[in-house]
C-alpha cells in the first residue's frame, strides 16, 4: 500500500492545511495525467460503457476518485480488468460483483442499499419530510394561536426600556 | 528584527489580547459598564496588531530563506520564486492556522472599525465572542501548532515545495476561502450575543446580515478558485469530486446561503428569529469542523496524517467547547426568545422558508454522506465509500425544485401572496424557458443536462423579470423606467444578479455533461478531429526551465481551415522532487474551452510518439464565471444603503437607548 | 419574555431546542472514539477491509520468481500448517523497511512470497540484498493475482490457516508489535482449535 504512496504522503502532509478545497485532487498527477490510449476499446459504445461502470468503481488508493478519473496504478490495472470483461460480453452487475467479491462494498462509490446505509440513502426524502413538518407545525401552531396584540412601537420600547432598567 | 521570537511573542501576546477581549467586554456588557465595555475595541485592535507583527515575522523568515525555521525549512527552498515564498507561508499546517488566526483578528477589529453605531452592550458581547474563538485558536497554534519553531542544526536549503503547489490559482485560494469560512465567525458571534442579551429583533436581523453576506462572497469565490484550480491543473478537466475536502467548504456555503436569506426574514418580519440564531451557529460551526476535522486524519482518505494525535485531540476539544458551548447556550436561551408573527405559506417569508428546507435538505444529505463512511467504520466495522454518483443522485432531485422555486420567490409580495399574478408577470420567462427546454431537447443528450438547461434558463429568465417587472421597462416611457431603476435599491439587483449567477453556473455545469474528449497516442504532424476543430501537432520541443526541464508540444487547431490557436501544453519534470507535472493548455472563447494535455512520449527516439489528451468543455467558464456574478451579486447587496451597518440612524438610536439605556 | 403561556408548550420547546446540541454530542462522541481508536491503533478509518477474510485462498498459480519456486491455491490448501503470505515489491520503500522483521520471523513460521508488479530480475537482486526469508517465491507480473487477493498496494500479508483459510490480512508494513499483540495470539488460537 505505502509504495504507491509514498509520493502522495509526503505532498498529503503539507497539504491539508493547505488546501482545504482540494487537496486530495493532485493525487493522481503525481503518477500520471494522460491515460494510455491502447487502453481503450476499439468500439465506442463499448468504451462508453466500460467508462460508466468505472466512473462506479472507487480508485482505492485514492481519496474518494473513480477510477476512471485516477491516474494510480491499481486504477489503471482495474480499468483494464473492467474493459476486459466488458469486451467479453459481461452484464455492468456482473463486472461489479467480480469487484465487490474482491475488494467489498468499499470499491463502490455509491453503496448498496442495506439495513446499514437505510439512514444514508433515505437522508433526501426524511430531510426534506423533516423540514416540511417543522414548518407546517410551526404555521399551524401560530394560525391557531390568538392573534397577538399589535408589537410595542420603538417608542413605547424604549419609554418601556427606560422604566425597567433604569 | 522580524525574528521568529519575536514573531513567537507576538503570538503569545495576540493570545493574551485576546483572552482578555474575550472576558473583560462580556464582564462590562453583564454589569452594563460602559468603560469596560469600551476596553473591547481596543483590545481587538491590539490583539490584530499583535497578529499582524506575528505574520510578518514568519513571512519575513520565509523571505529571508531562514531555515532554522522548522517551517521555513520543511516547506520553502532557495531557489524557489519570491511569490511562492510567501503564498508558501500559508501553505503548510502551522501557517495557514496563523493566517486563520490572522483572519479571524481582522474580523474582530472590523466589527471594532465598522461597528460604532451598534448597541455598546451588543458590541462589546460580540467583540468578546470574537476574542474567546481566537483565544482558542491562537492556544492551539502556540501549543500544538508552533509556526515559529527551530530546528537545529539548521539546513543549508529548504526540502522545498510541491512544484504543484506553486501556481497563482492555488496562492490565493487559501486566503480568499479562509475569509469566508472566518468571516462566517461574525455572524455566529452576533448570534451568541443576540443568546446572552436574550433578544433578536429586526435591528439584529439588519446587523448581522451585511458580514454573512460578505462572508458568503468569499466563501463563494474560494469555492470556485479552488474548483477551477482543479480543472487547470488536473490534466483531464475534473471540476468537483464530492471529496470529504471539497465538501467540507460545500455545507457551510450551503447554511450560510440559507442564512442569509433567512436573515432577510428576520429583518423585514420579525419571523425565523430562533431559526436564524441557529443557521449563525451552525454556519460558522460547519465552517470550524470542517476545516479542522479534515485535518485530524477522520475524514481525510488514505494513510496520511497520523502524525500528531495530539493536535486530533485538541482540535476536537477546542470544536467542543466553542460549538458545544454555543448550542448549550442556544438550547438554553433559545426556548425564551419571542417567536416570530405568523405569515401565509405563499409569500416572500413562505418562499425564504422553502429555500431554507431545500437548502438545509441538501446540506443534510452531504454532511450525511461525507460522515457516514468512518461512523460505519467505527459502529459496524464495514468500509464503505460513498462518492459522486450518490451525491449526484441525492442532491440533484433536492436543487433541482430549489431552482425552479428561485424564480418566484423575489416575486412574491411579503406577508400574503397570490401565485397567479406573480405567474402572469413570469409568462415571458415561462416562454423563454419552454424554448430553452425545446431547444435542449434537441441538442443536449441526457435527461437531467436537458432539466437543467431549462431550469438554469429559468432562473436567469426570471431574474431578469424582476427587475424589468419593478422598472416596468416597455410599460411606461423609458425615462420613467430609468427613473424607477435609480431609485430601486441595490440589494434589488444585487439578489437578482446572484440569482442569475446561480443559472449560469447550473448551464455550464448542464453544459460540461456534454464535454466530449479524445486520448490518442500521434507521431508529430498529425491532425485529430474533435468537436469540429481540426488539432494539428506541429511539433515538440525539449526547453529548460528554472528548476525543471519541459518537454512542450505545439498544437495548432484550425476550425474551418481557420486558425484558431496555438497552444503549447507540457510536460514538466522536477529534479530536485523526483517529479513530473502536467501543464495543461487551455484556449477559451467563453462559449467552450479547448484543453489540451501533453502525455508520456513513446516510440523510439528516430520516431518518437506522443499521447495527446484532447478536450472541448462547452461553457467550462460558465461554471466559475456564474460564482463569480453571484459574489458580486452579494458585493452589489453590500453597497446598498440599507445594508450598512447601522445604516438607518433613527432605528438605530432607538434600539440602542433599548439595550443600553 | 415567553409568548407560550402554558409550560407544556415551554417544555417541548426546550427539548426541541436541546436537538442541536444532542446531534453535535453525538457526533463529538463518536469522533472522540474515532480519535482515540486511531491513537491506540485500533481504528483506522481507510482501512479496506478487503472481503477475503475467513474465506479460502482465490483461485491462482504464481510461476516461479528467483530463487523460489512458484505455488497455487492448491499448494496453499493442502497444508496443515499455516503459512504467512506476503506481497512484496523492490520498488517499494517500506517493504524494504519491513524486510527485517520478516527475516526475523522465518525460523519460526513458513513465509511464501509473491512479488507483485515487479521486474523478475529486480525481485531478485532486492531478495539477494535484503535476504530472503520466502520457502516458496512466485512473480505476480501484472497485478492480477493480487486482484484476486484483493489487495491495493504493497506489502500486504496475509495468514492462511489449515486448509487454505485466510485467517488474518494487514495492509501495513509488519513490525514487532503486531507481530507479538496480533500474529502470535492468532497462530495459538489457530493451533488450539
Amino acid at each position: 500500500m505505502m509504495p504507491l504512496l509514498t509520493p502522495l504522503r509526503r505532498l498529503r502532509r503539507m497539504l491539508p492545511a493547505l488546501l482545504v478545497g482540494v487537496s486530495i485532487l493532485l493525487a493522481p498527477v503525481l503518477v500520471l495525467a494522460v491515460d494510455d490510449p491502447s487502453e481503450m476499446l476499439p468500439d465506442p459504445k463499448q468504451e462508453a460503457r466500460a467508462e460508466a461502470i468505472g466512473s462506479q468503481l472507487r480508485c482505492l488508493v485514492c481519496q474518494n476518485e473513480s477510477i476512471e478519473d485516477s491516474g494510480a496504478g491499481l486504477a489503471r490495472d482495474l480499468r483494464k480488468v473492467v474493459r476486459e470483461h466488458v469486451a467479453k460480453g459481461e452484464t455492468d452487475k456482473q463486472i461489479m460483483d467480480w469487484m465487490v467479491d474482491r475488494y467489498g462494498n468499499f470499491i463502490r462509490l455509491s453503496p448498496p442499499l442495506s439495513v446499514g446505509t437505510l439512514l444514508l440513502w433515505s437522508m433526501p426524502v426524511l430531510a426534506l419530510l423533516l423540514g416540511l413538518t417543522t414548518a407546517f407545525f410551526a404555521y399551524r401552531r401560530r394560525a391557531a394561536a390568538p392573534a397577538a396584540p399589535p408589537p410595542l412601537s420603538d417608542d413605547e420600547k424604549a419609554r418601556l426600556a427606560k422604566l425597567t432598567k433604569d | 528584527m522580524l525574528s521568529p521570537e519575536l514573531g513567537h511573542y507576538a503570538l503569545a501576546l495576540a493570545c493574551i489580547f485576546a483572552a482578555a477581549q474575550g472576558i473583560l467586554p462580556l464582564i462590562g456588557a453583564h454589569r452594563r459598564d460602559r468603560r469596560v465595555m469600551m476596553l473591547a475595541p481596543g483590545l481587538a485592535l491590539g490583539q490584530l496588531f499583535a497578529l499582524a507583527i506575528s505574520f510578518l515575522c514568519l513571512v519575513y523568515a520565509a523571505v529571508t530563506d531562514d531555515f532554522s525555521v522548522q517551517n521555513v525549512a520543511a516547506n520553502s527552498a532557495v531557489t524557489k520564486p519570491l511569490l511562492y515564498k510567501i503564498t508558501g507561508v500559508w501553505g503548510n499546517h502551522e501557517g495557514s492556522v496563523l493566517l486563520w488566526a490572522l483572519i479571524l483578528g481582522i474580523c474582530g477589529a472590523a466589527v471594532a472599525a465598522f461597528g460604532r453605531n451598534l448597541p455598546s452592550a451588543l458590541r462589546a458581547r460580540v467583540i468578546a465572542v470574537l476574542g474567546a474563538v481566537a483565544a482558542g485558536f491562537e492556544l492551539f497554534c502556540l501549543t500544538t501548532s508552533d509556526p515559529f519553531a527551530r530546528v537545529w542544526p539548521a539546513p543549508m536549503d529548504g526540502q522545498g515545495m510541491n512544484p504543484l503547489l506553486q501556481d497563482p490559482g492555488l496562492a490565493f485560494h487559501p486566503p480568499i476561502l479562509y475569509t469566508g469560512y472566518v468571516g462566517f465567525a461574525v455572524p455566529f458571534a452576533f448570534a451568541i450575543a443576540a443568546l446572552m442579551e436574550g433578544r433578536v429583533d429586526a435591528a439584529w436581523g439588519r446587523w448581522v446580515r451585511p458580514w454573512a453576506v460578505a462572508a458568503w462572497c468569499f466563501l463563494t469565490c474560494g469555492i470556485a478558485l479552488g474548483s477551477w484550480w482543479s480543472y487547470y491543473v488536473l490534466g483531464w478537466g475534473g471540476y468537483w469530486f464530492w471529496d470529504p475536502v471539497e465538501n467540507a467548504s460545500l455545507i457551510p456555503w450551503l447554511t450560510g446561503t440559507a442564512l442569509i436569506h433567512s436573515a432577510i426574514v428576520v429583518e423585514k418580519r420579525e419571523g425565523l428569529k430562533i431559526w436564524t440564531v441557529l443557521l449563525a451557529i451552525a454556519t460558522f460551526s460547519f465552517s470550524l469542523s470542517g476545516t479542522f476535522l479534515v485535518r485530524s486524519g477522520i475524514l481525510n482518505s488514505v494513510h496520511a496524517f497520523a502524525n500528531d494525535p495530539a493536535r486530533g485531540i485538541f482540535i476536537l476539544g477546542l470544536l467542543g467547547v466553542v460549538i458545544g458551548g454555543s448550542l448549550a447556550l442556544f438550547a438554553y436561551r433559545a426556548p425564551a426568545l419571542t417567536a416570530g408573527g405568523l405569515f401565509a405559506p405563499v409569500s416572500r417569508e413562505g418562499a425564504l422558508v422553502l429555500n431554507n428546507i431545500l437548502l438545509c435538505s441538501i446540506c443534510a444529505v452531504v454532511v450525511t454522506g461525507t460522515m457516514y463512511p468512518p461512523f460505519m467504520s467505527l459502529l459496524f466495522d464495514r468500509t464503505i465509500s460513498v462518492g459522486k454518483p450518490f451525491f449526484d443522485a441525492t442532491t440533484i432531485p433536492l436543487a433541482l425544485p430549489l431552482f425552479v422555486f428561485m424564480g418566484f420567490g423575489p416575486m412574491l409580495p411579503w406577508k400574503r401572496a397570490q401565485l397567479w399574478p406573480v405567474l402572469q408577470r413570469l409568462w415571458l420567462a415561462a416562454i423563454v424557458t419552454a424554448i430553452a427546454f425545446l431547444v435542449a431537447a434537441f441538442g443536449v443528450s441526457g435527461v437531467l443536462p436537458v432539466l437543467s438547461c431549462g431550469v438554469a434558463v429559468w432562473i436567469i429568465a426570471a431574474s431578469i423579470t424582476d427587475i424589468t417587472e419593478r422598472v416596468r421597462l416597455f410599460r411606461m416611457p423609458l425615462a420613467g423606467s430609468l427613473q424607477r431603476a435609480r431609485m430601486l435599491p441595490r440589494s434589488v439587483f444585487g439578489t437578482a444578479l446572484a440569482h442569475a449567477g446561480v443559472g449560469v453556473t447550473v448551464l455550464g455545469l448542464a453544459a460540461m455533461s456534454q464535454a466530449q474528449h479524445k486520448i490518442v497516442e500521434v507521431p508529430v504532424g498529425t491532425t485529430e478531429h474533435l468537436a469540429g476543430y481540426d488539432w494539428t501537432l506541429t511539433n515538440v520541443t525539449q526547453e529548460p526551465g528554472p528548476n525543471y526541464s519541459a518537454l512542450v508540444a505545439t498544437i495548432e487547431i484550425h476550425h474551418n481551415g481557420r486558425l484558431v490557436t496555438v497552444m503549447h501544453p507540457s510536460k514538466r519534470s522536477f529534479n530536485s522532487q523526483n517529479q513530473t507535472t502536467t501543464e495543461v493548455s487551455i484556449h477559451t472563447n467563453l462559449l467552450a474551452d479547448l484543453y489540451g494535455v501533453l502525455g508520456d512520449k513513446h516510440g523510439t527516439d528516430a520516431a518518437p510518439t506522443y499521447v495527446l489528451r484532447l478536450h472541448y468543455n462547452p461553457l467550462a467558464p460558465w461554471m466559475w464565471l456564474g460564482a463569480l456574478i453571484m459574489a458580486i451579486g452579494g458585493a452589489l447587496s453590500l453597497s446598498d444603503r440599507r445594508m450598512r451597518v447601522g445604516a438607518p440612524r433613527r432605528a438605530k438610536l432607538s434600539s440602542e437607548t433599548v439595550t443600553a439605556a | 419574555m415567553s409568548t407560550s403561556p402554558d409550560n407544556e408548550n415551554l417544555t417541548r420547546r426546550r427539548l426541541m431546542m436541546g436537538l442541536p446540541l444532542a446531534g453535535a454530542a453525538v457526533l463529538g462522541v463518536g469522533f472522540w472514539k474515532m480519535l482515540a481508536g486511531m491513537q491506540r491503533g485500533s481504528f483506522n478509518p481507510h482501512d479496506i477491509n478487503a472481503p477475503v477474510l475467513n474465506r479460502p485462498v482465490p483461485e491462482f498459480t504464481v510461476p516461479d520468481q528467483a530463487p523460489g519456486q512458484g505455488f497455487s491455491a492448491q499448494d496453499l490448501r493442502g497444508l496443515t500448517k499455516p503459512v504467512l503470505v506476503n506481497f512484496f515489491a523492490s520498488w517499494c520503500i517500506p517493504c524494504l523497511a519491513e524486510m527485517p522483521t520478516l527475516m526475523s520471523l522465518k525460523d519460526d513460521l513458513t513465509l511464501w512470497g509473491i512479488a507483485y508488479k515487479d521486474r523478475p530480475e529486480n525481485a531478485a537482486n532486492f531478495l539477494k540484498h535484503s535476504g530472503n526469508p520466502f520457502t516458496r517465491l512466485g512473480s505476480d507480473h501484472d497485478g492480477r493475482i493480487g486482484m484476486e487477493w484483493g489487495i491495493s498496494g504493497v506489502p500486504e500479508t496475509f495468514l492462511v490457516g489449515p486448509g487454505g483459510i485466510i485467517r488474518w490480512h494487514t495492509a501495513t508494513p509488519l513490525d514487532v508489535d503486531t507481530i507479538r499483540n496480533t500474529l502470535i495470539p492468532l497462530l495459538e488460537k489457530l493451533k488450539a482449535s
